[in-house]
């Protein structure tokens, strides 16, 4: 076929750029949190780890650290676990009133995060439950459940719905059937939704910054940081962030990607 | 007569406002081939997922070994299915598969393994138990089906239309394993199955279904020369159906006045005709004497014109039209036609015996 190569050149430069755009900041964060300078500036002052060595003896980056593994394991079990109960509600259900579910359900990733935040404080110090991680945990599992619901979802929908019956059929009750057949079936999806909901609350910063009063996450703590003054320490605990996220969410993909890609094929008529 | 194992006493089956089993009542006897047939949506499926359990009858008891069952849940009860979509589990290899049901019952491991593996030997699957279900063809998947619900044991099985996925090459050796697994058992099938070849060529009973009612049980044979009604007639499509008025009624000799003439018939149900009604009389395909010359006898014939011709194995199907419209078809083997000229629109005509003609009892004093 003849193409217009100006036409392509031009588009591909395009996609070079986008991408420069996006991973730009990123990587010159990557690059100056290995330089020996104070201030980022070109040329590169030469290699070392003395800001990984900086953060690793402050104890508020422990302490952030701390948090926002605990924030990020209990976020990401929860909201699976509700998710994966909205989405099979919706696989296997049809009540009055289902539209609204699901867009109830969906929601909260449409709310702007600052109201969110706000809201989520208001509402956890009327019940007396603000200030603490769990009101981190609280939040961050409002905010990640539609994303796992959304995941899960999207793997019950590729479902024989026979399946199940099937299994009821053969002598399984309905708990049994629901632990045999739908959440093997569903298995990739839902540790996707693990990491992926982890990844979620690992980044989170502006509710956790309402909610979280003195039980900072890390990303609340490098806003303590960048107020205080500006250091290369930062470029470090971006890039552990941005490390961690991204190896979330990658095998979030890689699990999605071998097993949801993988439509069931229709029986073969030949015999082999 | 053998021993009831079901009994759909009077079930009436609704969705909303739409009914799908209206008042049936049928008995399902101990280790016979039950064939449920009928177009989409006549509620042969529907009366399968009552009997295993997977929907509940509106109205009515459904009754299994004499008990009332309609409560029963579907696993609580002994029916397994083999679905139209097979729905076997993609997570799980073959062995894994067929022991499910042994599982779900807490049958020990040891055991359950033994059972699913004489089930694959027996049907030939075996050296697939640790394959994966993407694995495996079209024909090896129906046997896993099967093994997975044979495996427990039970006095039932029930198919959902479980060979309609695949060729007809392999549909007719699957038909071939499931008649002699079925005799081999001596437990009861019920089948449901659109597909007449399937029903015809397995079935000890066929039932033949209607939008949610029965339209006639029988066996194969039977239902082929002896229609109950113009639906079931039609349905086979293997008779010729003609309409009309009951003249004369002498003896076995009845006479039929039809738009297309007056024609005699003695086969059996005729002495069930009465004089002054409207009645319909068949006459089967295969019973069609096609000639080009005008026959002798006055009686039974009409004239027409060949429209086409439909070649099935052995056999020839004559497609023709009678000057007012109604398409006659005979099927004649390729040896009895060779002095014919069946070209379309010839001039050609049909004949029968009186004897071949057969007055469908429901539709005696039927709507003109």
């Amino acid at each position: 076929m003849n193409r217009n190569r100006l036409i392509d050149w031009g588009l591909r430069a395009y996609v070079v750029l986008a991408f420069a755009f996006v991973f730009a900041p990123i990587a010159a964060s990557f690059v100056f949190s290995f330089n020996v300078d104070r201030f980022p500036s070109l040329p590169l002052g030469g290699f070392s780890l003395r800001w990984y060595e900086a953060i690793a003896e402050d104890p508020l980056v422990w302490e952030g650290l701390r948090n926002t593994m605990v924030v990020g394991i209990c976020a990401s079990v929860i909201s699976t676990t509700l998710g994966f109960a909205a989405a099979y509600t919706d696989f296997r259900y049809r009540f009055f009133g289902k539209p609204v579910y699901l867009a109830l359900a969906l929601l909260p990733p449409t709310i702007p995060v600052v109201i969110m935040g706000l809201a989520m404080l208001a509402f956890l110090s009327r019940v007396n439950l603000s200030g603490e991680i769990h009101s981190v945990i609280i939040s961050h599992v409002v905010m990640c459940s539609p994303f796992a619901m959304a995941i899960i979802r999207l793997r019950l929908s590729q479902m024989d719905p026979s399946l199940e019956a099937a299994a009821w059929n053969l002598g399984a009750g309905e708990w049994r059937a629901l632990f045999h057949v739908i959440v093997p079936f569903a298995r990739p999806a839902i540790l996707a939704a693990l990491f992926i909901t982890m990844a979620v609350s690992f980044d989170e910063f502006a509710v956790a910054w309402f909610v979280s009063g003195l039980n900072e996450t890390l990303p609340v703590r490098v806003l303590g940081f960048l107020q205080g003054q500006v250091s290369p320490r930062i470029n470090a605990i971006g890039t552990i962030v941005f490390l961690t996220t991204m190896t979330l969410v990658i095998l979030a993909q890689v699990l999605l990607m071998r097993r949801l890609g993988r439509v069931e094929e229709m029986p073969r008529t030949d015999e082999a | 007569m053998a021993e009831t194992l079901v009994v759909f006493d009077d079930i009436v089956k609704s969705f909303g406002d739409v009914i799908a089993v209206d008042r049936m009542s049928l008995d399902i006897r101990k280790g016979e081939f039950l064939v449920i047939m009928g177009s989409s949506g006549c509620g042969k499926t529907t009366t399968l997922r009552m009997l295993a359990g997977l929907d509940a009858p509106t109205q009515g008891e459904i009754r299994l070994g004499g008990h009332r069952i309609n409560e029963l849940p579907t696993w609580k009860r002994d029916t397994p299915m083999v679905w139209q979509s097979l729905a076997l589990f993609p997570f799980l290899d073959v062995l894994r598969n067929v022991e499910f049901g042994l599982k779900m019952r807490g049958t020990d491991k040891a055991t359950r393994r033994r059972k699913a593996m004489d089930w694959l030997e027996r049907l030939g699957i075996a050296e697939f138990a640790r394959r994966d279900i993407s694995q495996l063809s079209g024909g090896q998947r129906q046997r896993v089906a099967l093994a997975r619900s044979l495996v427990t044991e039970p006095e039932i099985l029930l198919l959902d239309e479980p060979l309609s996925s695949l060729d007809a090459h392999l549909k007719v050796r699957m038909q071939a394993i499931l008649s002699g697994l079925q005799k081999d058992l001596g437990i009861t099938f019920v089948y449901v199955t659109h597909s007449q070849s399937e029903a015809f060529s397995m079935g000890d009973r066929i039932v033949i279904m209607s939008r949610g009612r029965i339209e006639q049980i029988g066996a194969p044979v039977e239902i082929y020369r002896t229609p109950h009604n113009h639906f079931v007639a039609e349905f086979l499509g293997s008779s010729n159906i003609f309409r009309g008025r009951v003249v004369s009624v002498d003896g076995g000799l009845v006479s039929i006045e039809t738009g297309r003439g007056r024609f005699r018939v003695t086969g059996s149900g005729a002495g069930t005709a009465q004089e002054g009604t409207s009645t319909v009389f068949v006459v089967g395909n295969d019973r069609m004497v096609l000639s080009q010359d005008r026959p002798a006898d006055a009686g039974n014939f009409l004239e027409g014109r060949v429209i086409g011709e439909e070649f099935i194995g052995a056999t020839v199907t004559i497609h023709m039209e009678t000057g007012d419209g109604q398409e006659i078809r005979a099927q004649k083997s390729h040896g009895e036609i060779a002095h014919l000229n069946t070209n379309v629109g010839e001039r050609i005509f049909a004949s029968w015996q009186p004897e071949s003609a057969y007055v469908l009892p429901g539709e005696i004093d039927g709507p003109p």
